[in-house]
């Protein structure tokens, strides 16, 4: 088994508040995982200690067997480590298709070679109607797209989303699951931190739960939502005996 | 798309410039022209970092008094050809900028820090170069008067004018350049947001210090040629704060982070600046307010600069809608 991607012993303290407790988890390639927890349980804070944005306490990130731990965020996306923000940030003044490019610049050192990527990018991400419009003027929708968009085009190897279906409608969400089982059938490894379950679900083969910073289950999506500790840490101590109590 | 179309309105540009001081004899004519270009030249130097890169420098003096001084003394101490000391010039005032470029990159200072920190380096330079009898003090350096090609100086003021279009041809040419380069978008990556270009793969620090010490050279390229048309260097002309004034001046109301912005907006300063000295009958400092004034108006109405005053207008023109780009 070949594991893309190794956290080992990860800690992340921002001062008083330890963020990411000790947090080890391994990552095979060409798979999608899903990465979930309640709200502050350090998930965006493990995708920044991944993709470099921030330096872990203790602990190391080996990727394809290399120690990453020292290397800055744009060295990671040379390696291969692409990120969206879960929060968008766009280049506001750029259009679309700059925006992608920007990306794509990373693999293509010609302007017109980038365009040219960044076009078939976003058709591919049914971008390509709006391609020459400033990224600002974008639908919350359009703008998740292209934050998707722009991470695909430096070609990644591992593919960090981070929320991608926030602030989508479910109309909205519907169309973007297909495009994210795309981006996982060309090789690409996903790792989706996200809060909507039904996505979950239906696109990842294994779910790994934190809570507080620290790693609570890893398994299975069904198995996953069954374990207790999970229950208790969405629902507060002693839910799942009464929801199993409930049920009888 | 013929890679020769991008470049096209530079070129005529030029031209009209070039042809300018063959058809007219005027010394105030041609005086005026020259101190413009010189204007517009550090200009660019400004907007290659500040219009496109976002960082704001009020310092620019220090990179266009460093190349004044490196070409002035390089003549006067070591006796070297101007040509040669002027080469050295932009050299040297490439390399300031990178070293004030990595003080304060290296520290990570952005925005309204980093204006600061530049506006201090030019005053520390100046009052450097004011006290220390190297370069002569307050006096400042005077260079001797040789009217010989070879000695980058020139009888006619139509010569200099020539040169000077040729210089800031270089700069237009490099701008364009930029613009269509991967250089270029990361630059404005930058500018944007620097987290997503980080996620990008953009290494931010490099691309500001490549930034910056091209800026630099700009700018030091407008000092070198100023010493050698006015013949006269001193630190206030050098490094005083309205030099900064002016290299952040012009850009901003032409139109930051396009290539004619800077041309542009030295233009209508130069005009504003003569239009001042008429009203107020050379009432000192009087240009100076009047640039303060049309700042805040650029600024409060008119984000984009004069350009972007000329398409908005061009856009209203009944019969001509409004084209999507291809």
């Amino acid at each position: 088994m070949t594991f893309i991607l190794e956290v080992q012993g990860v800690t992340k303290r921002f001062g008083g508040l330890t963020a990411v407790d000790e947090v080890s988890l391994a990552v095979e390639a060409g798979s999608i995982t899903g990465l979930i927890g309640p709200n502050g349980a350090g998930k965006t804070t493990l995708f920044s200690l991944i993709s470099g944005f921030e330096r872990p306490s203790q602990g190391h990130v080996m990727f394809r067997a290399e120690d990453i731990t020292a290397l800055p965020a744009d060295r990671r996306a040379v390696l291969g480590i692409a990120r969206t923000f879960q929060i968008v940030q766009p280049f506001a003044k750029l259009s679309v298709a700059e925006n992608i490019a920007v990306g794509a610049h990373l693999r293509h050192r010609s302007r017109d070679e980038a365009i040219r990527s960044a076009r078939e990018i976003a058709k591919r991400l049914g971008l390509g109607p709006i391609l020459e419009k400033p990224a600002a003027s974008l639908t919350v929708a359009a703008r998740k797209r292209l934050e998707l968009a722009r991470a695909l085009a430096t070609e990644p190897v591992l593919l960090l989303l981070d929320e991608v279906l926030a602030g989508l409608n479910p109309s909205e969400m519907r169309d973007i699951v297909p495009v994210i089982r795309a981006i996982r059938d060309v090789g690409i490894t996903v790792i989706m931190v996200e809060h909507v379950m039904q996505a979950v679900m239906n696109l990842c083969e294994r779910v790994v739960v934190l809570n507080q910073g620290r790693l609570i289950a890893d398994g299975k999506p069904r198995e996953v939502t069954r374990d207790q500790r999970v229950i208790e840490a969405y629902l507060g101590k002693g839910a799942a005996a009464r929801l199993e109590a409930a049920h009888v | 798309m013929s890679a020769a179309r991008p470049y096209a309105s530079i070129l005529a540009v030029l031209a009209l410039g070039a042809v300018l001081p063959l058809v007219t004899s005027s010394n105030i004519l041609l005086n005026g022209m020259v101190v413009t270009l010189i204007v517009a030249l550090a200009g660019y130097g400004w907007n290659l970092l500040g219009g496109y890169g976002g960082q704001f420098s009020f310092g620019h003096a220090a990179f266009f008094g460093t190349g004044a001084y490196a070409c002035a003394l390089l003549q006067q101490h070591y006796g070297l050809n101007a040509w040669v000391a002027f080469g050295a010039a932009v050299a040297l005032g490439a390399a300031v900028g990178g070293g004030i470029g990595y003080l304060s990159f290296r520290s990570g200072l952005r925005g309204s820090y980093f204006a600061l920190v530049t506006l201090a380096f030019a005053e520390v330079f100046r009052i450097v170069v004011n006290a220390s009898p190297f370069f002569n003090g307050a006096a400042g350096v005077l260079l001797k008067l040789d009217t010989r090609p070879g000695n980058l100086q020139f009888a006619s003021r139509a010569s200099y004018c020539e040169l000077a279009v040729v210089l800031v041809g270089i700069a237009l040419v490099a701008t364009r350049a930029v613009e269509r380069s991967r250089f270029g978008a990361y630059l404005v990556a930058v500018r944007e947001n620097e987290n997503s270009a980080r996620a990008l793969g953009v290494d931010t620090f490099k691309v500001k210090l490549k930034a910056i010490s091209l800026s630099a050279a700009l700018t030091a390229a407008a000092g070198a040629f100023y010493v050698q048309y006015f013949l006269l260097i001193n630190p206030e002309l050098g490094f005083g704060t309205s030099v900064s004034i002016q290299a952040l001046l012009a850009p901003i109301i032409g139109g930051l982070g396009t290539v004619f912005g800077p041309l542009v907006g030295a233009i209508a300063l130069h005009e504003l600046g003569e239009f001042a000295q008429g009203l107020l009958g050379g009432l000192p400092g009087a240009d100076m307010a009047l640039f303060g004034l049309s700042l805040i108006l650029v600024i409060a109405f008119a984000r984009g600069g004069v350009l972007s005053l000329v398409q908005a207008l061009r856009w209203r023109v009944p019969g001509k809608p409004i084209e999507a780009r291809p």
